[in-house]
């Protein structure tokens, strides 16, 4: 039985949808519809973690798209072929609707996950969204023990409470999957995490290295971990996989800093994955905003979801190879990684159709990994928190 | 709470899709799927007639019995096909088994 759908954030290398999609031809003529879409529904949430994958601009609550649009979005979703939805944020639980809107998605036939940092639940607010049909629930850990938790999270007593939540989530017989970002600060405390998530009854356990854009580029300095470090992390990962074998499947995501070749990013740009804005923007990424002079479509338009996925300027800018420059456009994996991360090229080089420094055929992919290596060994520790006034320097004391 | 892990499918087994994999044709690919936590999984013809009969107090044996009498082939062979295939599901964490019964 082959899997068809990795992590949708992190789409694994090979077999993606496209081999299923491509064979028949659905709604979007040219590329099948993804799976599963990463709905966005609010930028509110109240962590303020320092690598936060939302953009530095934050979309503000007036502007988020209301109840009604959202049901709109979801069946329209279910209709040109989605099959999942990921009800993620910012915070989605910060949505006083968010019951409804998982109700109204498992009546259209969407597998419904939720992405969640869980200190807003209450074990009644669970239950309900599992009567909804809520399938599955993923917890973020900002680490093992409250001290480190909840001070990278900016957020008092956060670790407590999901721990608390991850435990109605298994009463509930809902699965549970741990999401746990790693950097310098927290990498150590990984065994102990994995342990964690063995007791909690996890089924899934997401190891996730911080992808440097947006917040977590602000935070390069505090976060990027040791090449060491990042040795050590893999063998950690590895012995765990094997020890856990049908009790815990772990995913695992490096920082492609260290890497030699770049990451085949979102599959491909524009090829198996879009995600909703808290606005409606539909985007080929969820970091896609970074990239400026790109004018991305939004659900409020007249343009119908299939035709901004198949037709908008802004996912066929990307999409392919015809857009590549030297050294991406004779390079023979010019079709395996598509060129690494277009909103990482970009952030990094200025011009989003360069290829990505994480690559090592990037000119400035010496300067890129020792600058990682130099901030990685650095003395700074203190985090820039993520919020809707652009970011606050924690105290020197960390509070 | 979920089923047990690590579930080792044997002829008197009587497994069932747990409630977070569901089985559904997907009408714009054609194609049946299950749905399941971060996965599409694609099941050939073969598994969707066995997982559709796989309802949790069917054993294995049952559907196999089934399914030789609807094929006119050896059960035997049957047999072991569908227990190398729900295993697979199995050991992906997508299959559960019916408690016993308090008769």
């Amino acid at each position: 039985m082959s899997d068809v759908l990795g992590n949708p954030m992190i789409p694994p290398d090979a077999s993606d949808s496209l081999a299923v999609l491509e064979k028949q031809r659905s709604t979007a003529e040219t590329f099948g519809i993804p799976l599963a879409v990463l709905l966005e529904i609010t930028h509110r949430c109240p962590l303020q973690c320092p690598y936060c994958s939302n953009p530095v601009e934050l979309d503000r609550s007036g502007k988020e798209l209301t109840t009604e649009e959202w049901k709109k979005v979801l069946s329209e979703l279910a209709e040109i072929g989605v099959l999942q939805v990921h009800f993620s944020g910012g915070e989605p639980t910060a949505r006083k609707d968010l019951v409804d809107l998982v109700k109204h998605a498992s009546d259209v036939g969407l597998y419904t996950n939720l992405i969640t940092s869980a200190v807003l639940l209450t074990r009644e607010k669970l239950s309900d969204l599992a009567d909804a049909g809520l399938c599955h629930v993923q917890i973020s850990f900002q680490g093992v023990e409250e001290g480190l938790a909840d001070r990278v999270a900016g957020y008092k007593n956060g670790h407590r409470k999901k721990l608390e939540v991850a435990k109605w989530t298994r009463e509930l017989d809902l699965p549970l999957t741990v999401n746990a970002v790693m950097h310098r600060q927290n990498l150590h405390q990984l065994p102990d995490i994995i342990q964690m998530s063995v007791d909690l009854d996890a089924d899934r356990l997401e190891v996730a290295n911080v992808q440097y854009y947006g917040w977590a580029l602000k935070n390069r300095a505090a976060l990027m971990p040791t090449v060491a470090q990042l040795d050590e992390c893999t063998r950690i990962v590895e012995e765990a996989r094997e020890r856990l074998k049908g009790t815990l499947a772990i995913d695992y995501v490096v920082p492609d800093y260290y890497a030699l070749r770049p990451k085949k990013c979102m599959g491909g740009w524009g090829r198996q994955f879009f995600n909703i804005s808290p606005a409606g923007k539909v985007l080929p990424c969820h970091a896609a905003e970074s990239i400026t002079g790109l004018d991305f479509e939004s659900v409020r338009s007249n343009h119908s979801i299939a035709w901004i996925w198949q037709n908008s300027e802004a996912f066929n800018r990307y999409r392919g190879t015809g857009w590549m420059k030297e050294p991406c456009k004779s390079c023979e994996f010019r079709e395996i990684d598509f060129g690494g991360c277009r909103c990482q090229a970009f952030a990094l080089t200025g011009d989003a159709a360069n290829t990505d420094p994480a690559c090592a055929l990037s000119p400035l992919h010496e300067t890129i990994f020792k600058q990682a290596e130099r901030e990685a060994e650095g003395e700074t520790n203190r985090f820039l928190y993520r919020n809707f006034a652009g970011g606050t320097l924690e105290s020197e004391n960390g509070a | 709470m979920a089923g047990p892990r690590n579930i080792s499918v044997s002829e008197t087994s009587r497994p069932v899709l747990p409630r977070h994999a569901k089985l559904k044709y997907d009408e714009t690919r054609k194609v049946w799927v299950i749905l399941a936590p971060e996965r599409v999984l694609a099941p050939d013809e073969i598994a969707v007639e066995v997982l559709q009969l796989c309802n949790g107090e069917r054993s294995v044996g049952d559907v196999s019995d089934q399914l030789a009498a609807k094929y006119a082939a050896p059960r035997e062979a049957i047999l072991a096909d569908v227990i190398v295939m729900l295993q697979d599901l199995a050991d992906k964490g997508f299959l559960t088994e019916a408690r016993e019964k308090t008769s």
